[in-house]
């Protein structure tokens, strides 16, 4: 019963965390977005005590349920397991294993040592919820839009607006390629041994293990049923149950209740602990840093080549648009709300919810290794519009803080710069003024070129203090596949 | 000096007369896949008698259905790159006409981004050369932006050969000087034709017999239009092409002028007309709901495109009536109309009229989707941005206020509809209004402002700020 109610929870937070990530008209982020939220390192780094506590005391109450139910990096290494047990034809094929506790101390230690020196992207490599976040952002969102796409074809033939086709892009190789080696290795680890990276290496599973080792209710061996036969140990997914020495290693333990239902002597059972001295002595420091670093080069797309000439005027055709490419900004851009790039950086952890949401092209991974994977925004497919402000409602770190459309008009997060050489009033000799005519914020005048001369074409010039850095001039500028205008990021954002 | 008899007449006796008897054959065979039908002259899907001709003065008998063909149907190309005409679908449209006794072809060099000619020529060419008149034009008016004089002429007279091999032929029944009335108007004219000799040029080509008849087209200033009037004692003008419509007869748009004076200055010189954008560019196909009801209960066995098409022929000095025709249901839809055709009442006028002051109060643009301002260089897509718009307009889903109650589904309809007609690339906000695209338009139409128009209110449905 109890190994029911598990695994139905678990798949609840497991489809409403996935919903999030696959959903780009926005819905279901209002009624599941807490789900993200309650994730216990966005949590931690959102200074969201609240919920942070809850999840202690949870732990301290029931053990690692959150491994178990919350987590959807666990929830899915349950799913892989699963499919190695249906392979193999054999439900009880695991064994106890010693705790690999230098391992877990040491990758806790790192990620402690990372998240405090403000390398919230390296210390992401680790983390649970944006592992989990990114294979879903690289596998599963780019199959959910591809079917919502042929559904669009569908309902478009038919006349109907129930689908609209949305962009399918490609987003960078910074967050797929550590989502492919994570997805590999957990799976693997998953299918082969259980719950191994929970046990071994997940900071989190450390942390809870500390608090666990504590809980109130857990799994008991009644020595006086057992009858030794081991049945227990090997369903066990996280290696933990001794069943020779009628022992559990409650800090691995993941009440996951698989090995209540298992016992043929009902010997195990989920039951409150009897006081007889509490002791809390939670008290690993750390001390020293390892460091690793991957390096992954980051791939643009290929050119396309261009062939604009039309030489004689005939009616009808569409001028060919080579596609925009990323110009080389100084700073990175980020979404309002994310105050700034150390503030941004120290919270958040890469997980791409952001990214997945993002209805306009705008965000996507960085593959700059000191942000690795961490959003930033970048204008060529389209601009931060106005109304839109998902990326700071669906953040679960606090990296993103909640802006609203209005507040957002007044963030200034980066400012517009003018390239002279790529303008088309004065490569192209007609008059233009795009920029100026788009701009929100009214940041745009356009000026003689040559001072004086009424008649000298129309030029932009940017006005640095109202500018707010939404991009709109940049993905409007006719120029390609280099804007003439483009956005270069501030440090820290400010208001105007 | 212009006999115009509005007659009807049987098209298998007409096709008789000009010996094609092969091709008659050819033809019954076709009609003989209607159901129900072995008779070319019989009730068909395509009308329930034969073709309306009115004459000209040289004796020609010229249906009141003329083909235009600047919307041919087009298919991808084979090497991946844009699209190109289907020239299948193209003989079939062709064969069917003129087994239904269509016999006037109307192309230019331009059409189509320059394949019309080849095309029409094509699908004609496999018809006796007796059978049919070909209209094309003179269309220097993108050359004379760059040339001028001796080298304008000649690259004029290079355009004219072109049209002859494309169209396989060595004479040209109907020839235009295109898009008089365009650019800065009168001097612009001179410029191309008189500065250049490109009208000695075509008189003397006329005189040769080259050039059966000689007209122009007109769309714009109509100082241009009056001036070629009063050139008409030195001319001739054999005919003269002017848009023409429920709406334009009296509601011109842009600096189009009223079709009611145009054609009234025709009439009085006993010049006949030629009759182009009849249905709007397909604006007058389908109305809004409420407009499109109340023609339906006048007439429920017609198309609302059919009241057009009827308005259009039923001045007594209109040759014939051009409808650029792109699938067979359209041309089976307007033989029908004019098989024959059936002139318009005074009370049926009366009710267009007051169907055109309708329309006026909806702010549709008022493109025909001519194609003549593509390709912008700037990627829009322009004629797909409009009819976007307008087609909203007549479906009801261009709400005005957020609190309408239809407002989310219209919204929605608007949007969706809106991303999937024109790709985002080449939408609206894209608009740099370098106001290229403006010298090129026949109606007109200020594109800039109204994509800027367009823009604001898609901005405002996108952000619920309406």
């Amino acid at each position: 019963m109890l190994r029911k109610i598990r695994i139905a929870l678990a798949c609840v937070f497991w489809l409403g965390i996935t919903a999030l990530f696959l959903d780009f008209s926005g819905t279901v982020h209002a009624w599941l977005g807490w789900m993200a939220k309650v994730q216990f390192i966005p949590a931690l780094l959102a200074l969201n005590a609240g919920v942070v506590l809850a999840l202690v005391a949870l732990t301290f109450i029931f053990g690692r349920v959150y491994c178990s139910v919350i987590c959807p990096l666990g929830v899915m290494q349950d799913a892989f397991a699963r499919l190695g047990r249906i392979g193999r034809r054999r439900r009880n094929r695991y064994s106890y294993s010693k705790p690999l506790t230098w391992l877990r101390i040491a990758s806790l230690v790192v990620f402690a040592a990372l998240l405090a020196a403000g390398l919230a992207a390296f210390a992401a490599i680790l983390e649970p919820y944006s592992i989990y976040g990114r294979i879903a952002a690289s596998f599963l969102t780019p199959l959910w839009v591809w079917g919502n796409n042929i559904l669009a074809r569908v309902a478009e033939h038919y006349g109907s607006y129930a689908f609209y086709s949305v962009d399918l892009w490609m987003r960078g190789l910074a967050a797929l390629i550590p989502a492919e080696v994570m997805l590999v290795l957990t799976g693997v680890l998953a299918w082969r041994n259980g719950r191994t990276y929970c046990n071994a290496v997940c900071p989190v599973g450390t942390v809870l293990g500390f608090i666990s080792r504590y809980s109130l209710f857990r799994p008991v061996i009644d020595t006086s049923k057992c009858n030794g036969c081991g049945l227990c140990a090997r369903r066990c997914k996280g290696a933990c149950i001794d069943s020779k020495a009628h022992a559990i290693d409650y800090s691995r333990c993941v009440a996951c209740m698989d090995c209540i239902g298992n016992c043929r002597q009902g010997a195990i059972s989920y039951s409150r602990r009897r006081f007889s001295g509490v002791g809390s002595d939670d008290g690993a420091e750390a001390t020293d840093a390892g460091r690793r670093a991957f390096v992954i080069g980051a791939a643009t797309a290929a050119a396309t080549a261009a062939v604009s000439a039309h030489k004689a005027k005939v009616d009808g055709g569409l001028a060919v648009l080579v596609d925009k490419k990323v110009p080389v900004r100084a700073v990175p851009v980020l979404p309002p709300g994310a105050v700034g790039q150390t503030h941004f950086s120290r919270r958040c952890t890469a997980c791409q919810l952001c990214v997945s949401v993002c209805p306009n092209g705008v965000l996507r991974p960085s593959s700059d290794p000191a942000r690795l994977m961490q959003p930033e925004c970048s204008y060529e497919r389209g601009y931060c519009r106005p109304e839109c402000t998902r990326c700071s409602e669906v953040c679960p770190a606090g990296a993103i803080r909640p802006v609203t459309a209005a507040e957002k008009t007044a963030i200034q997060r980066g400012h517009a710069v003018w390239l002279k050489d790529n303008c088309v009033v004065l490569s192209d000799g007609v008059s233009c003024g795009a920029c100026a005519r788009n701009c929100p914020a009214g940041a745009i005048t356009m000026i003689h070129s040559v001072t004086g001369d009424d008649a000298s074409p129309e030029i932009p010039a940017v006005d640095p203090e109202r500018c707010i850095g939404c991009g709109k001039c940049e993905t409007l500028c006719p120029a390609r596949p280099f804007s003439a205008i483009y956005v270069e990021g501030n440090t820290r954002h400010r208001e105007i | 000096m212009m006999d115009k008899t509005e007659h009807s007449k049987s098209r298998r006796e007409f096709l008789k007369k000009l010996g094609a008897g092969a091709f008659a054959a050819a033809s019954a065979s076709l009609v003989g896949c209607t159901p129900g039908n072995k008779s070319a002259a019989s009730a068909s899907a395509a009308g329930t008698g034969s073709m309306t001709y009115r004459r000209n003065a040289k004796g020609d008998e010229v249906s009141v259905l003329g083909y235009g063909c600047m919307r041919w149907p087009m298919m991808p190309s084979p090497d991946g790159e844009g699209e190109i005409i289907d020239q299948e679908a193209v003989n079939e449209l062709v064969d069917y006409a003129i087994a239904h006794g269509v016999n006037y072809f109307d192309t230019a060099p331009p059409y189509l981004r320059g394949m019309s000619e080849e095309a029409t020529g094509i699908a004609l060419s496999r018809h006796p050369r007796e059978s049919y008149y070909i209209a094309t034009k003179m269309s220097n008016q993108s050359l004379a932006n760059d040339l001028e004089g001796e080298a304008l002429l000649k690259a004029s007279i290079e355009m004219y050969r072109n049209s002859l091999k494309r169209l396989r032929t060595d004479y040209i029944d109907y020839y235009l000087l295109h898009f008089c009335g365009g650019g800065d108007g009168l001097p612009f004219f001179a410029k191309r034709f008189d500065e250049s000799g490109m009208l000695d040029f075509v008189l003397k080509e006329r005189e040769a017999g080259r050039i059966r008849n000689l007209g122009f087209s007109y769309h714009g200033d109509i100082r241009v239009f009056d001036h070629l009037m009063s050139r008409h004692d030195e001319i001739k003008w054999d005919f003269v092409q002017i848009q023409l419509n429920y709406v334009d007869w009296k509601h011109a748009s842009g600096f189009n002028f009223n079709a009611d004076y145009l054609y009234g200055e025709l009439a009085k010189r006993g010049i006949p007309a030629v009759v182009m954008e009849p249905l709007l560019g397909g604006r007058l196909a389908s109305l809004t709901n409420a407009l499109n009801a109340r023609l339906k209960e006048h007439r429920p066995d017609d198309s609302v495109a059919a009241w057009a098409f009827r308005f259009a022929a039923t001045p007594p000095g209109v040759l014939t009536v051009l409808s650029g025709m792109t699938y067979m249901e359209h041309l089976q839809d307007n033989l029908r109309t004019y098989s024959p055709l059936e002139p318009c009442s005074q009370a049926e006028l009366d009710l267009l009229e007051d169907t055109a002051l309708k329309m006026m109060e909806f702010p549709s643009v008022p493109c025909t989707a001519c194609q003549y301002c593509m390709p912008c260089p700037y990627g829009l897509n322009i004629p797909a941005i409009f009819s976007h718009y307008n087609k909203c307009i007549n479906e009801g889903n261009t709400p005005l206020s957020s609190a309408d109650p239809d407002y989310r589904r219209a919204r929605r309809a608007f949007l969706v509809g809106y991303d999937r007609s024109v790709p985002r690339l080449r939408q609206a906000d894209r608009c740099i209004a370098c106001g290229k695209c403006k010298e090129h338009c026949p109606q007109t139409i200020d594109i800039p402002a109204q994509m800027e128009r367009i823009n604001l209110y898609v901005e405002k449905l996108k952000q619920n700020t309406i």
